[in-house]
């Protein structure tokens, strides 16, 4: 199965209603009162070999998406369908802790404060190590082998293998936490925020580090960002996600030529250009992001959308093809003529 | 040159050191530039190149050990009763050299030379609500009674554009949102007509959206008040949409100062070029590799000698760069630069 209908690439990970719900409990007996529906019925793929972005603002789902992905978060409802080889698929969300781990090879993450996500106490051989032995890979001489191996990939000296994590710099722990993750030869990676905490300078040595990764490593990769133009940069499909929904996906070119989603228009404009020519056309949006506890009714963007009319206010668009693997939702996406970041 | 009496804040050769036990981190190291009354001077740079530490050494608010060793900060206080914008008459006072407890620097403090900061919620006080922290920078520098104060409060709250402000001015800053906490933030720093607005880093924490309303906030601000605000960043998407001079920093530095669209279409020196290749543009779609910085920022203890900038150069001068520091030289159209390539070497 698993093999897009419209390009024939196979499809890596399948991702169908997912769902994350927390309940909202009050009172004495803690009754649950509503739920703050973090992730709302979500459902996207990733092609093998591709980057999709998975954009928005703080609060918006998209790391809790992410994580339910890699089960770090159990997920509330929906399938996550990873093709561990061919014709073997598998449901992540259903999978019992044994066979997870196991599975877990397979799926890794890139975390994005490389500060507080490395142990100070252990040194980048144990860092590094600690995958390739949890999952019986390698031991002794072997997992020093393939340590050195891997921190030489990811640009650090081998030598580096006794010391710890306060001897680097934020540039230098981040390479670790990509080595980290890259121990066991995974298929996909989720990389939450990867370069939001590194300066300019190193967010670029980052970036093309982890190009070349996945050249040389064939890895898929879920890119989790709110910066746009290093997602325009790095991934091939974005999806940008509000209060829990996804409202628009498709091609990296098409979604920056060719939006169609007002929340996509405003987001894109929001971002100051680096070009002191291209003063502000800026489309501020007022008020702030929905309480996912306490939505709006409707599209949940209406209340700050500046297209909206009657039914945004009473009728939820689904997310529907609005052009040829263009997917947004919004009632209306085909009428709308939007305006495009500045080239 | 430009006309003495533009001259807001100059700083002269400011060397701000900390004496740790490891070694003296020379945090500023040298640092010439000034902001002018009216305009947005930004301050560009990665972290530790001594931008920060610019600001607070204005206003004196280092923490020990650290202290201004070396260096002038001129300040050009206009005097009481002469209405702005009129050529009137100035006292220049040296803020390097005033006492940091003492009644002179509490007066420019918070009252004509304010800041604000990049986290609003460590930087505001979370026991006292917000109308309380805004009476309180007023009640520092002046007399005001306590309806009074409630009122102004109110009315700055509105002037940024607070949302219900009668009602948010008696609330605690957990109950605001990330952007609400960063209007009460300039609120309090504009509490008392400052000549000067220092903004460190005022977006960084906040969401695109969010980011795009508060600069918003700013520019207004900054036109209807016509004060000098400096703007610390490491964003360039920032600094082109909010200044007109910007100063970029390495290591303590100041490795140029130009208007804002000299130094984004005509950049001089190697680090600013560097810096400006290496961010991925928006709508530029170009998945062209980007081209770092080679190299990584040297540690604070090993400062390299001569220009701090030469083992990441691409242009370096063997035996001139690495041994010599490059003074800041003035190019035309008062773009300033500090390196070898455009002269300042003597003989080569």
């Amino acid at each position: 199965m698993n093999q897009s209908v419209t390009t024939g690439r196979p499809v890596l990970l399948d991702i169908k209603h997912l769902r994350k719900y927390y309940p909202i409990r009050h009172g004495l007996l803690q009754r649950v009162t509503g739920q703050v529906k973090a992730v709302d019925d979500v459902s996207f793929h990733i092609f093998e070999g591709e980057t999709l972005g998975l954009v928005g603002e703080s609060g918006c789902g998209k790391t809790t998406a992410g994580r339910c992905i890699l089960r770090g978060i159990e997920p509330s409802g929906g399938e996550i369908l990873f093709m561990r080889g061919p014709g073997d698929v598998v449901d992540v969300a259903r999978q019992d802790p044994q066979s997870m781990s196991t599975l877990r090879r397979n799926l890794q993450m890139i975390f994005q404060d490389p500060y507080s996500s490395l142990n100070p106490r252990w040194t980048l051989l144990e860092i590094v190590g600690e995958p390739l032995l949890v999952n019986k890979i390698a031991r002794g001489k072997d997992l020093e082998d393939q340590v050195a191996d891997m921190l030489k990939r990811v640009g650090l000296r081998p030598e580096f293998m006794r010391r710890y994590p306060h001897a680097f710099s934020g540039g230098e722990r981040q390479r670790i936490g990509i080595a980290r993750a890259l121990a066991t030869r995974p298929k996909l990676v989720v990389a939450d925020e990867p370069v939001s905490a590194l300066d300019v300078s190193v967010r670029a040595q980052t970036l093309n580090l982890l190009e070349d990764l996945q050249q040389e490593f064939q890895l898929t990769y879920l890119f989790i960002s709110h910066d746009l133009s290093v997602v325009e940069h790095i991934c091939d499909r974005v999806a940008v996600m509000y209060v829990g929904k996804l409202v628009e996906m498709c091609e990296t070119e098409e979604l920056y030529l060719n939006p169609k989603h007002p929340y996509t228009e405003a987001l894109m404009s929001a971002v100051p250009k680096a070009d002191p020519d291209l003063k502000s056309q800026r489309i501020v949006l007022e008020g702030e992001v929905a309480d996912p506890g306490n939505p709006p009714s409707g599209c949940y963007f209406h209340p700050r959308c500046r297209y909206a009319y009657d039914r945004c206010r009473v009728e939820s668009p689904a997310l529907r093809e609005v052009a040829p693997g263009h997917l947004a939702a919004c009632h209306r996406a085909e009428e709308l003529k939007l305006s495009v970041a500045p080239a | 040159m430009t006309p003495q009496n533009d001259l807001l804040i100059e700083i002269k050769n400011l060397k701000t050191y900390f004496a740790l036990d490891e070694g003296t981190v020379k945090a500023v190291d040298g640092a010439t530039l000034d902001v002018r009354r009216g305009e947005t001077l930004g301050v560009v740079g990665e972290s530790g190149c001594g931008k920060s530490m610019i600001a607070r050494s204005i206003l004196r608010i280092i923490d020990p050990p650290g202290q201004i060793v070396d260096g002038e900060i001129l300040y050009y206080r206009s005097q009481a009763g002469a209405p702005p914008g009129a050529s009137h008459q100035v006292d220049v006072i040296d803020l390097a050299k005033v006492d940091p407890r003492g009644p002179q620097i509490r007066a420019i403090r918070g009252a004509e030379v304010a800041m604000i900061f990049q986290e609003p919620m460590t930087a505001l006080s979370p026991v006292y609500t917000i109308g309380n922290q805004i009476v309180e920078a007023l009640e520092q520098h002046r007399q005001v009674t306590k309806r009074d104060g409630r009122t102004e409060a109110i009315r700055l709250l509105r002037e940024v554009g607070m949302s219900l402000p009668e009602r948010r001015v008696d609330e605690y800053p957990h109950q605001l949102s990330g952007g609400m906490r960063q209007r009460a933030m300039i609120a309090i720093g504009l509490a008392c007509r400052p000549a000067l607005l220092i903004a460190d880093e005022p977006t960084t924490a906040l969401d695109v959206t969010t980011q795009a309303q508060i600069l918003e906030l700013m520019l207004r601000l900054k036109t209807e008040r016509g004060m000098g605000i400096m703007m610390i960043t490491h964003d360039l998407g920032v600094v082109a949409e909010m200044t007109q001079r910007v100063a970029v920093m390495y290591l303590g530095r100041v490795a140029e100062v130009a208007d804002v669209r000299t130094l984004f279409h005509n950049p001089k020196h190697p680090y600013t070029i560097a810096l400006l290749n290496s961010i991925p543009k928006l709508g530029r779609r170009a998945r062209a590799r980007l081209q770092p910085v080679s190299g990584m920022v040297p540690s604070p203890y090993h400062r390299p000698k001569g220009c701090l900038f030469h083992p990441r150069c691409p242009s370096v001068m063997k035996g001139l760069c690495d041994q010599k520091e490059p003074p800041l030289i003035t190019l035309e159209g008062a773009q300033r630069v500090a390196c070898f390539l455009y002269g300042g070497g003597g003989e080569r």
